[in-house]
């Protein structure tokens, strides 16, 4: 890995490589030869994912850890964990997060608790620590999904998108910080992709496929860029999303 | 990690159709990321991609849960070494094509689109161009894991659960959801195909030009003219297939196909130009060389159709029905003529059918292909009309001892259909040991079986 981290062939510890665009994601990694460690809580879907991800080209083997991103105190050891396997990662992949329906967290403050706590809170403290030990041996790329939820409120998902909204934040000012240390660190702004985590809600204009958005975010990752909107289109929709004034979002019912 | 279905959300209920978009029935949709059968969930039908063109993929009643797979789609393991794939059944074999080509290996037996699940090539067990050699789909599967009525896990091949398996190959779901699969892939040297083409001007030529190809080629299929009539009928050309060895291909890279797509419902009065079109081409052919050769990519051999992304809108909002049948060979080709003929009678035949020689029938109790030659052809809906040229059409191929394919079926008759399978009681003595109150049926089970809606 050169200081840039724009080489392929990156050793990853991967969160959330089991469903969704974290299942897309690491496959497109698999393929193209990085050589990954799962991150996350349920080891027996972990261990279904390492076959795939071994059987679509990953170098062999793909292990694996606990980590919950509701318990920080166990980042250390999971952390040490891909470090050993991989003999020192350089680059995380974290995909990982909690969705509810935003009724859901409005009703249920236990459940929004949780999601503020993994999908913020805990999040970024993972982030933080990769962010030094990268720094720490030279450099590396940390790859996190914020969401274009984080880039305006809307009434109906402003918690969720609160969550995201802090931790682009974050993750903007860690490629600030982290940039001049060797560590690249892009955020990754999906619209609505059709997924897991999105059955059963309508589906908008714009909708993506996770292939295509593993696609743009490999791209993005080589390219060194500091975000990227996938599908690409969203990038315009989330600009003039923003720009709206307040008295339309009042009045708009999404 | 991510968060997985919002829990509690009551789906809303989707419009589900085969791919021929008649009949359409509405279901509840889940689209799981691991197969699983949720707890009280009754009555459930399995789907993959939705290509059966019929109604196999339908609930039997509205609100019936939709079991999509095609979410659970890992490798399990790769044997690099015998071409042993184990996966779930939600992986498509255009997934399977576009991993394990680049590695020299390709299904051993595919139908016409790679838009579809492997457990759906089992539960349809479908054949390819290649049936006269290989058979279909169930002959290079080993082992079946199934999750039965009751919830259990039940692993079957060919010499485990035997009586499950020859029921779950060709059964069209009925037997339990199918989960995982091992089967065999095939070695190959390159993407390539050698293909020929030669014009024929009648039935009897194809026939006959199908049968001397079978031997030396792995991949045989005739397109015939559904318009001639007369001495012409089953005029069309003849394509034989085998893949390239790396010699032949040389450093060729393959180009994907250009990405098309139907953007909205074709006017029912589209399609005819369009396939004129196509007609005119393939009398070019036919009166140009009377033998090409030329290498073509894997996709332009195999899945012509799949370039044109729902092509299934061309035929309007109203839907079309595909016919395909089968009828044995020592009926000789007396019967094909009468169905050809019986087609272009009632002009609602489409412009180009597809004929192929089929080898020995598969000892799966529902498979559809027996020796003989199958034929199959699109017929857009006009309602009554096209229903009432399906039956009569039945009636033919009853009389001859052939059979229908339930992945195209929308519209057999029971009783038609329990003439067409001689094997059926014994299909239905074994779903009725591991699925008794029938928690798997389908609009097809329904209208063929006589399950509960």
């Amino acid at each position: 890995m050169n200081r840039a981290g724009l080489r392929v062939g990156r050793k990853v510890a991967f969160v959330g490589a089991t469903r969704g665009l974290g299942r897309a994601l690491a496959r497109r990694l698999a393929e193209r030869g990085d050589a990954l460690f799962l991150l996350g809580r349920d080891q027996a879907e972990m261990a279904l994912s390492a076959l795939d991800l071994e059987a679509r080209g990953a170098p062999t083997p793909v292990g694996h850890a606990p980590l919950d991103l509701a318990r920080p105190a166990g980042f250390p050891e999971a952390l040490d964990a891909a470090d050993r396997a991989l003999s020192r990662i350089d680059a995380l992949v974290v995909t990982g997060g909690l969705f509810a329906r935003h009724e859901e967290l409005v009703q249920d403050s236990a459940r929004l608790a949780a999601l503020l706590d993994v999908n913020f809170t805990g999040t970024i403290l993972l982030c933080q620590q990769v962010a030094e030990r990268l720094a720490a041996r030279g450099g590396g790329l940390i790859c996190a999904f914020g969401s274009v939820a984080g880039d305006r409120a809307r009434r109906g998902n402003y918690l969720y998108g609160a969550t995201k909204a802090g931790l682009s934040v974050f993750l903007d000012g860690l490629e600030l910080a982290y940039r001049d240390r060797g560590v690249r660190v892009l955020c990754v702004k999906p619209g609505f992709v059709k997924t897991g985590m999105t059955a059963g809600l309508p589906v908008p204009p714009f909708a993506g496929e996770p292939e295509a958005v593993a696609r743009d975010v490999a791209r993005a990752m080589d390219a060194g860029r500091p975000v990227v909107y996938t599908p690409a289109v969203w990038r315009w929709v989330m600009l003039v999303v923003r720009a709206l004034p307040r008295a339309i979002l009042r009045r708009a019912r999404f | 990690m991510s968060g997985g279905t919002p829990a509690g959300a009551a789906r809303p209920l989707e419009p589900v159709a085969g791919w021929g978009r008649y009949p359409v029935g509405r279901g509840r949709v889940e689209r799981p990321e691991r197969l699983a059968l949720p707890d009280g969930a009754f009555p459930v039908v399995p789907r993959g991609f939705g290509r059966a063109y019929g109604d196999a993929a339908i609930p039997s009643a509205p609100g019936g849960l939709v079991l999509e797979s095609t979410r659970a789609d890992r490798i399990r393991a790769f044997d690099s070494t015998t071409g042993r794939l184990t996966c779930e059944a939600g992986l498509s074999l255009a997934e399977i094509l576009r991993v394990f080509v680049p590695r020299g290996w390709f299904p051993a037996v595919t139908p016409g689109t790679k838009f579809v699940t492997v457990g759906a090539c089992v539960a349809c067990d479908v054949h390819g161009k290649n049936h006269h050699r290989d058979g279909s789909f169930g002959n290079f599967v080993e082992r079946i894991e199934l999750l039965t009525a009751d919830g259990s896990v039940v692993e079957c091949g060919p010499t485990r659960e035997r009586e499950l398996f020859l029921a779950t190959v060709g059964g069209m779901g009925l037997t339990g959801l199918i989960v995982e699969v091992t089967l065999r892939l095939r070695r190959i040297e390159s993407p390539w195909i050698v293909l020929e083409t030669l014009g024929v001007d009648s039935l009897d030529a194809m026939l006959d030009g199908l049968k001397r190809s079978a031997v030396d080629w792995p991949y045989t299929v005739g397109w015939i003219d559904g318009l001639a009539r007369g001495r012409d009928v089953g005029r069309g050309i003849l394509m034989r297939g085998r893949h390239a060895t790396a010699v032949e291909a040389g450093d060729r890279r393959p180009r994907g196909p250009l990405p098309l797509r139907v953007p909205i419902d074709a006017p029912e009065w589209l399609l005819n130009p369009l396939l004129m079109r196509w007609f005119n081409r393939l009398y070019a052919w036919r009166h140009g060389a009377a033998l090409k050769r030329r290498l073509v990519s894997y996709d332009a051999f195999f899945y012509p159709l799949d370039s044109v992304a729902e092509w299934n809108r061309l035929y309007g909002r109203r839907g079309f029905l595909q016919y395909q049948c089968v009828v044995p060979r020592a009926a000789g080709s007396a019967p094909v003529a009468t169905l050809l003929d019986r087609l272009g009678a009632a002009g609602a035949a489409s412009f180009l059918a597809v004929i192929k020689d089929c080898g020995p029938a598969s000892d799966a109790y529902l498979s559809f292909p027996m020796e003989g030659t199958t034929l199959a052809l699109d017929l857009p809906h006009r309602g009554p009309v096209t229903e009432a040229l399906i039956h009569d059409l039945n009636a033919t191929v009853i009389a001859h001892g052939g059979r229908v394919y339930l992945a195209k079926d929308a519209v057999t008759r029971p009783a038609d259909f329990a003439r067409m399978m001689p094997r059926l009681a014994e299909w239905q003595a074994v779903r009725q040991r591991w699925d008794p109150r029938r928690r798997f049926r389908s609009a097809q089970s329904v209208r063929l079986f006589g399950d509960p809606a």
